[in-house]
Parts: structure tokens; C-alpha cells; sequence
């Protein structure tokens, strides 16, 4: 913190500090920058909401699956050969209606399914996010452009535990016909997260 | 604790900075912050109850400054520091200047004795515990009462875990509270789910 009565010794920048912690890790044999590429190659190409999108248009088009993904979200996922961390002991998946709204959030840090829906965007980690989503649900969400109707019940889940939700989003009436492939393309991070609905919902 | 990290319901706050398709990293080493404190987990060097526990104990001005990395970062460096894998000086001539760390933590519990198994659809209230260690239970459910909707599979049980104190596994239930319950004439009207753990609830008289 900056301090305008002392003078004190200037803080390191946070690069510096990661610097520092990194290579007292690699000076003790703890391979690091090896870890470090490895977690790069999943957050880029394996922890992405383009997972959770395959479940959702699953779940649109096979009612047997979406049947075992409301019952038991880690399992149904893992026909799709998608895997959570092991901590991560339930995916409960919240299904949406024309008059049922979810959202999820983490009030007291940032957690989400991030194997599946993706790592959470920046502003779910915000303190504004984290503070007001909880208590003002319905100006929240009618700030970031989803403006409920009154009748619409919002439901909000804070991950306290490490349980983990995702929201299945109801499908636009206009897909009818369409493939998993085409459906799989028009679901969103946001929407898997409950704060926007999709085109036409 | 009741910490500055207990964000939930608190009044004051401003606009989401929300954007469609919003980042999730912005600089390069936020990414590296990210996969550090993975591998740490990984090694075994600390549990993700420590880790998060950890972060709670930044310092409050340094917690509400701090980015959601930054907070990764002190909590990664304090915990390194405090099980000995590293020393604050080392940290320090390495980053060439001063590393601020976390402050220091207060003694954990185990699981409360006579818990009670819940089923959905019983009413249940939120204890009124005030503990000075890590819990899961975010201040504005506490004393509050709800009804339990599902149950989760046992996880370890958050106050002992980020303690290292002996304790049984236990279930979390997910419980739904009015909103109009927990700030009563002061909320958007919305039904607000919590994963509580059962060592945290007590059933609720009828009356309740």
C-alpha cells in the first residue's frame, strides 16, 4: 500500500513477484516453468466454455441425457469424455424456463466449473460482481443487458462449497431441426453462467 | 473470519465492468500466476482450503486493492514462506523490493459433534458461529433460516482442512433462502441458493 507518512521500501511489481516465487521454486528442483506451459496448453484448449456448450445442445437433443445430466452432472459429463478436477465432487446443472432465471456466482472468491464452462471472465472475479449479484439480482443482471420481465423468478447460486453448478439455458425456438454441431455454436460462457439468455429465449 | 473476502450482500458497490466475451487473463503473468498455484496444489504443498484461506488473510487494504491474481499471487508466496519451502527474504532480494504477504492465521476447528442429516425439503437454520479461522459460510446466511434442496457428496470440512486439523469429511447441502429473509426490505426479490456445510446448520424449530 502506499503510504504518504513513511517512507518505506517500494513494493515489487506483481511480474517481479511472480518472478521471484517461480524461480525459488526452480532453484529447489520444482519444475515450474515445465508446469507452467503444460497449464498454458490446458487453459487454452481444454478449459473452455466450448466444453459446457456440447453438453448443452447434447442435453437439447437427447432427453435421456439431459435426464441423467439433471440427475448427475459429473457423471452425464464425462460421456463426453469431459473430466473435473477431483475436489470438484458434483456438477449440479441448473436448467432455465421462460420463468426460471439462474445465475451463479462465488461471493467469497471466484469459483466456477471452469473444465467445463471455461475459466471464469474477469468480471465474475470483480468485487462488484461478487458483492451486489446475491442481494440485487434483478438490477444486476438488467445492467449487463439481461432485463428480466417482472414475472421471470431469478434464482442465484453462490459456490460456497465445491460443488460446482452450470446453467442449461433454455434453447431458442428458432434451432428446431438443427444439429448438436449448429447448436453447440450458439451457446455462451454468459449464458452457462445465467447472466445473459440466448437469441430468441 | 469474518474477513474483508466475505463480499456477499455488501452495499456500495458500483457498476460490473462487464463486457460480452470479457477476458479472463489480461497480462502474461497472471497466467503463470494461475498455473503456479496449481502446481503447488499438486505437489502438496497446500490444500485448496489453505490456498483460499490464505487469501482471506491479506491484509484488508491490500485484499480490496489487489487483483484476483495479485490475490493469487500473496496467497501462493505466504504459504510457500510459511511451510518452509521459502524464506520472505529470499523472495524479496529475488524481487527487488518489498513482497507483502498475508497476515497470520488463527487456530481451525474440527466438524461440530451431533451434526444432523437433512433432507430435502426440511427447514433448516445457519448457526450463529463466529470462528476466527477459515469457514465456508458467507456472513449474510448466518442465523438464517432456509430449506435444504439437495445434498452434496462429503467434502473435507473447510475450517479444519485449511488448518490442518483432524476432522470427518461432510456433506453440503444445498439450502434456498428468500432474499426478503436475508435483508429483509432491502434486496431484488430472488430465491438465493447456498452450498452450506451440515456442520453449519441446525434444523429449525416450526415456529421459525
Amino acid at each position: 500500500m502506499p503510504d504518504q507518512t513513511h517512507s518505506r521500501p517500494t513494493v515489487a511489481s506483481v511480474e517481479k513477484r511472480t518472478d521471484a516465487i517461480q524461480a525459488a521454486l526452480e532453484e529447489r528442483g520444482l519444475k515450474a516453468g515445465e508446469f507452467i506451459e503444460q497449464a498454458e496448453h490446458l487453459v487454452e484448449e481444454k478449459w473452455i466454455p466450448e466444453n459446457g456448450a456440447r453438453v448443452v445442445a447434447k442435453a437439447w437433443t437427447d432427453p435421456a441425457f439431459k435426464q441423467r445430466l439433471l440427475a448427475n452432472g459429473r457423471d452425464a459429463v464425462a460421456e463426453l469424455g469431459l473430466t473435473m478436477p477431483p475436489h470438484h465432487r458434483h456438477l449440479v446443472v441448473l436448467e432455465n424456463a421462460p420463468k426460471v432465471q439462474n445465475v451463479i456466482c462465488c461471493t467469497l472468491c471466484s469459483c466456477t466449473a471452469f473444465t467445463i464452462i471455461g475459466l471464469p471472465p474477469d468480471w465474475y472475479k470483480d468485487l462488484e460482481y461478487r458483492a451486489r449479484v446475491v442481494r440485487q439480482s434483478r438490477t444486476v443482471l438488467k445492467e449487463m443487458g439481461l432485463d428480466l420481465p417482472p414475472e421471470v423468478e431469478i434464482r442465484v447460486w453462490d459456490t460456497t462449497a465445491d460443488t460446482r453448478y452450470m446453467v442449461l439455458p433454455v434453447r431458442p425456438p428458432h434451432t428446431e431441426g438443427w444439429s448438436e454441431e449448429q447448436l453447440a455454436k450458439i451457446v455462451t460462457k454468459d449464458a452457462m453462467i445465467g447472466v445473459a439468455r440466448l437469441q430468441g429465449t | 473470519m469474518d474477513g474483508m473476502h466475505d463480499l456477499g450482500g455488501k452495499q456500495g458497490f458500483g457498476r460490473i465492468r462487464y463486457a460480452l466475451d470479457a477476458q479472463v487473463f489480461h497480462e502474461p503473468w497472471e497466467k503463470r500466476v494461475n498455473a503456479l498455484y496449481g502446481f503447488a496444489v499438486k505437489l502438496g504443498i497446500f490444500n485448496m482450503d489453505e490456498y483460499r484461506h490464505a487469501i482471506e488473510r491479506m491484509e484488508p487494504r491490500h485484499y480490496l486493492s489487489a487483483s484476483y491474481y495479485e490475490r493469487a499471487l500473496t496467497s501462493l508466496a505466504t504459504l510457500c514462506v510459511e511451510k518452509g519451502i521459502v524464506t520472505l527474504a529470499e523472495l524479496e532480494k529475488r524481487a527487488n523490493g518489498t513482497f507483502p504477504l498475508s497476515m497470520s492465521s488463527a487456530p481451525g476447528r474440527s466438524n461440530i459433534p451431533g451434526r444432523e442429516r437433512f433432507k430435502a425439503g426440511d427447514r433448516v437454520r445457519v448457526r450463529s458461529d463466529y470462528v476466527p479461522g477459515h469457514m465456508r459460510m458467507p456472513g449474510y446466511i448466518r442465523g438464517k433460516t432456509g430449506v435444504v434442496v439437495s445434498e452434496s457428496p462429503a467434502y473435507p470440512f473447510p475450517d479444519a482442512h485449511a488448518h490442518g486439523v483432524k476432522a470427518e469429511d461432510e456433506p453440503t447441502f444445498d439450502v434456498r433462502f428468500r432474499s426478503e429473509d436475508l435483508w429483509p426490505n432491502s434486496s431484488d426479490a430472488a430465491l438465493v441458493h447456498v452450498a452450506v456445510f451440515q456442520s453449519y446448520l441446525e434444523r429449525a424449530s416450526d415456529s421459525a
